[in-house]
């Protein structure tokens, strides 16, 4: 095997422009003759717009543009990848603290930013609704126009939609105990460290967009309609995200950059600030009741999960995460009867959107919770129950779905034994442990290019975005094992609608699989040519020939393939080209529109003691194992189950957006919202993998970059329980939470 | 509109002069009038630690001090730390510990390591854990940068 192919751990590709500051994110692409803008907001949530007066603004010197809603095609296009709700600037009302109202855009950074602070904008202030309680409160305003909503039953109320998944009959079952309870999950911000950036150009007869976007075509499609251009005339670049984790999926505001570049003739530039991206992204906050039904012998005969999930304002996919998150919510558990009922509720908050989990980390922290209560109330060890009712490889634990596609109890076992479950512990210290399912991606599209060059070096054409997960390495790594290239030989092109083929979407761990195959199949059809090749150089049938990490076998020798392909090219060179597709067809009688190609998987064992002054959380071990099928790179593989867990550490100890009664958050940017540091991390921390070769991806290969963020929450809160008998039911578990739960 | 300021400072070994509006941070004087984007704007608080540089030898967050601060001062940024593309110990382990991911912190992580390991060339996993606080991570890269800077540590200078 290539010593650098699949299964190693080369250095990661565009590892040297990041250590030397030569990567370069939007932010630092300056074009000539660029305006820079700012946007504008009111310092209201719910609020209708009495007039907007520019005239002081465009005064300003230097300043080319003042845009406001007024200034658009009318009505105001409206755009969004679930529901074509959200104004290119607001319109006639303002539905939450932070949306723009108008964009400035001017010769200066500064020019513009005084003239942002003099649009005069005279508003009323309307009632609005931040909290569930309120949006679902019969007499509350509605927060989005019913002529929005049209045919739609739910349109009188604010519930966007009601997703039920049900098997067996709940209300039928017998058990013999049954745990009733319910949980809270808090409002929690994405907060990359490369805020979102903007710039749009006109391009001859259309429009040049650089963003940081996860999702490339997706927004090349929402623009495109939006202007009027067909595709073609429509390119979107996007340099590597500085991190994404689902806050950088879906257009923002690209299309009113876009339009104010289109109206002056001029690029035009928007770098948000640190509070306008937590204003702009965030995770759906949850109410979960569940009802557990349970027999002596802790079987679990039923659950019965009610979620409200709080989106905002403005769907962007924020429903898409409350249907698909909660599907899996019963877990990995065969259970006879289920019932879910998953709400998403509209409020005056700004739009919430994926956000790593997709969804699924706010029910199986109640799910998960509730589990641990029932083993309690029964007497029966915690990891024994998980084990009793966890799905066997093949078992149908959804009736209608994918079977369980991995050897689930081996990942359960060895994380327990990580932990040195059931061994004593010094006093004042206590375990948890939390196992997580998360669907994976259920449709997907996959174009990829493959060109070996007559050197034998090779460049990859691929849609992902590289944000941080290391897609571009491992693509170099299938690219290099299968057609005999040494890694820094590969070059993998992402992040260009004009010049790299159509991705449908990074999300749902789901590129080293679907993009993955895209990619191993144009090496496989390379592979194809140069076998014939083979054949008519050496004159052998082709049906002797093979090839093997990265060499050709003929019956009696073994040739690298840089000789084959010199020879086969002739003495004009050129290349070969290989086009890769992998598709996942869409099943419209699926409740998901299709099947998740794999399962991410992944077991969290805690231990933790609480300081009974300061009620603070020390994580002394966090062990997570996850089921990665084969890890194309082991250490890539690391980095982000250990991300992943880390990133739960934060919304389980100390990250919540706090709301004045106006709807404004008071915690807004890096000063009073905190997210783990290296001080944070856990005093010993254990990454491991299982790796049995049975995921649909390249070599076996599932997608894995969520797993170990899923069920973080209940495994802390069940250490901290098991530590000092304190309850937690409320995320996150500050010091506060903590000291009022052993002291309360 | 106030007048400019003339000053001068010693940026990775060389000495540049300009005028700079007094309101103007080392962050943007280093970015808009040098060109060297390698350090990062995020918070602009003194929070986050993506602009963090080294000044007279002491970590600074670039977006908190004024330009005219530094003038007379000797600056390294990240740019600074490869001799002629030949990458420092420190990036080199960064590298190999798969400390960079999404790499936008990663230029503020590397100066505030590389002034950890000067004051401090043999610290403590605690030392390490307190020196880098400041830099956030949000790939929550953190025990692979530590285990970068062990490397070092353990090893040659930096």
């Amino acid at each position: 095997m290539n010593s650098q192919g699949v299964g190693s751990s080369p250095h990661r590709a565009g590892g040297y422009d990041r250590v030397t500051g030569l990567q370069e994110y939007v932010a630092d692409i300056r074009l000539s003759d660029a305006l820079e803008a700012k946007l504008v907001a009111i310092d209201c949530a719910h609020a209708r717009i009495v007039s907007i007066d520019t005239i002081e603004a465009a005064s300003v010197p230097g300043v080319r543009l003042v845009l406001t809603a007024a200034d658009l095609p009318q009505p105001v296009p409206r755009f969004g990848p679930q529901a074509s709700d959200r104004p290119v600037l607001a319109v006639d009302e303002t539905k939450y603290h932070g949306e723009p109202v108008a964009l400035v855009a001017a010769e200066t950074l500064e020019a513009a930013e005084e003239a942002a602070r003099l649009v005069r904008v005279e508003y009323e202030e309307l009632p609005a609704i931040f909290t569930l309680a309120d949006a679902l409160a019969p007499s509350a305003p509605l927060v989005q126009d019913t002529s929005l909503r049209p045919n739609d039953p739910l349109a009188a109320t604010n519930v966007f939609r009601e997703h039920r998944v049900a098997w067996g009959d709940v209300d039928a079952v017998d058990a013999d105990l049954v745990v009733d309870r319910s949980y809270t999950f808090p409002m929690v911000t994405h907060f990359p460290i490369e805020v979102p950036a903007f710039i749009a150009a006109p391009d001859g007869d259309g429009v040049a967009i650089w963003s940081s976007i996860q999702h490339p075509n997706w927004l090349q499609k929402i623009l495109a309609k939006l202007l009027g251009l067909p595709l073609a005339k429509v390119r979107v670049h996007a340099p590597d995200p500085g991190g994404g984790f689902g806050g950088k999926q879906h257009a923002k505001y690209e299309p009113v950059v876009a339009f104010a570049a289109l109206k002056t003739g001029r690029p035009v530039r928007l770098v948000l600030s640190l509070e306008e991206t937590f204003q702009a992204m965030r995770r759906a906050a949850c109410e979960t009741r569940v009802r557990s039904g349970f027999k002596r012998d802790g079987t679990l005969v039923f659950q019965d999960i009610q979620a409200n999930y709080l989106i905002g304002a403005y769907v962007d996919i924020a429903d898409r995460v409350v249907g698909k998150g909660s599907y899996v919510g019963a877990g990995p558990y065969n259970i006879p009867a289920v019932r879910i009922v998953a709400r998403s509720v509209l409020s005056h908050t700004m739009p919430s959107t994926a956000f790593r989990g997709f969804g699924n980390p706010q029910v199986n922290w109640a799910v998960e919770s509730n589990l641990d209560e029932g083993a309690l109330e029964l007497g029966i060890d915690r990891l024994e129950i998980r084990l009793r009712n966890l799905a066997r490889r093949g078992d149908a634990f959804i009736p209608f779905d994918t079977p369980a596609d991995g050897d689930w109890q081996q990942t359960v076992r060895r994380a327990a034994q990580l932990i040195d479950w059931g061994k004593p512990l010094a006093p004042g210290r206590g375990r948890g442990i939390a196992l997580g399912v998360k669907s994976g991606p259920t449709t997907g599209l996959s174009y990829s290019i493959v060109r070996l060059l007559v050197d034998g070096s090779v460049v990859v054409y691929a849609g992902t975005s590289d944000m941080g997960q290391g897609a571009r390495t491992v693509f170099a790594q299938i690219a290099a094992e299968e057609l005999g290239a040494p890694i820094e030989w590969v070059t993998v092109i992402m992040g260009d609608t004009l010049v790299v083929p159509y991705d449908q979407q990074t999300s749902a761990s789901r590129s080293t699989v679907l993009m993955g195959n895209s990619i191993l199949k144009a090496c496989r059809s390379i592979q194809a040519q140069l076998r014939s090749m083979a054949a008519r150089v050496h004159g052998r049938p082709e049906s002797e020939i093979s090839i093997d990490h990265g060499v050709i076998r003929l019956a009696d020798r073994e040739l690298p393939i840089v000789d084959v392909l010199k020879d086969g090219l002739g003495s004009l060179g050129g290349e070969l080209i290989g086009t890769g597709e992998e598709r996942k067809v869409a099943e419209a009688a699926h409740p998901l529109g299709g099947a998740p190609a794999f399962f991410e998987f992944n077991c969290t064992a805690i231990e933790a003691e609480v300081d009974g002054d300061t009620g603070d959380v020390t994580i002394l071990r966090h062990v997570t194992v996850s089921d990665v099928g084969k890890a194309i790179n082991p250490l890539q593989v690391k980095m982000q189950d250990e991300g992943a867990a880390l990133q739960g550490l934060g919304h389980t100890l100390m990250e919540h957006y706090i709301f004045d009664e106006g709807g404004r958050v008071r915690n807004l940017g890096a000063i009073d919202y905190r997210i783990p540091t290296s001080m944070d991390l856990p005093h010993e921390f254990v990454s491991e993998i299982i790796e049995n070769g049975d995921g649909p991806g390249p070599y076996g290969a599932k997608g894995m970059s969520e797993g170990a963020l899923l069920c973080v929450a209940p495994a802390v809160a069940a250490a901290v329980r098991d530590a000092t008998g304190a309850v937690i039911r409320d995320l996150p578990l500050t010091p506060e939470r903590g000291w009022r739960a052993l002291h309360g | 509109m106030t007048d400019k300021i003339p000053i001068q400072m010693t940026v990775n070994g060389r000495v540049r002069a300009f005028t700079v509006a007094p309101q103007k941070t080392l962050l943007d004087v280093l970015r808009d009038e040098l060109g060297l984007f390698g350090t990062k704007e995020c918070c602009r608080v003194g929070e986050c630690g993506a602009c963090t540089v080294i000044v007279d030898g002491r970590t600074v967050d670039s977006c908190l001090m004024l330009a005219a601060e530094a003038d007379g001062a000797e600056v390294t940024t990240v740019e600074g730390l490869a001799d002629n593309g030949r990458l420092s110990a420190l990036q080199e382990a960064f590298l190999d510990r798969g400390a960079a991911q999404c790499g936008f912190c990663v230029p503020g992580q590397l100066m505030s390591a590389q002034a950890l390991l000067a004051h401090t060339p043999h610290p403590t996993r605690a030392q390490i854990e307190e020196g880098m606080a400041g830099n956030l991570c949000r790939c929550g890269g953190y025990e692979r940068i530590i285990e970068a800077i062990l490397d070092v540590a353990d090893g040659t200078e930096p």
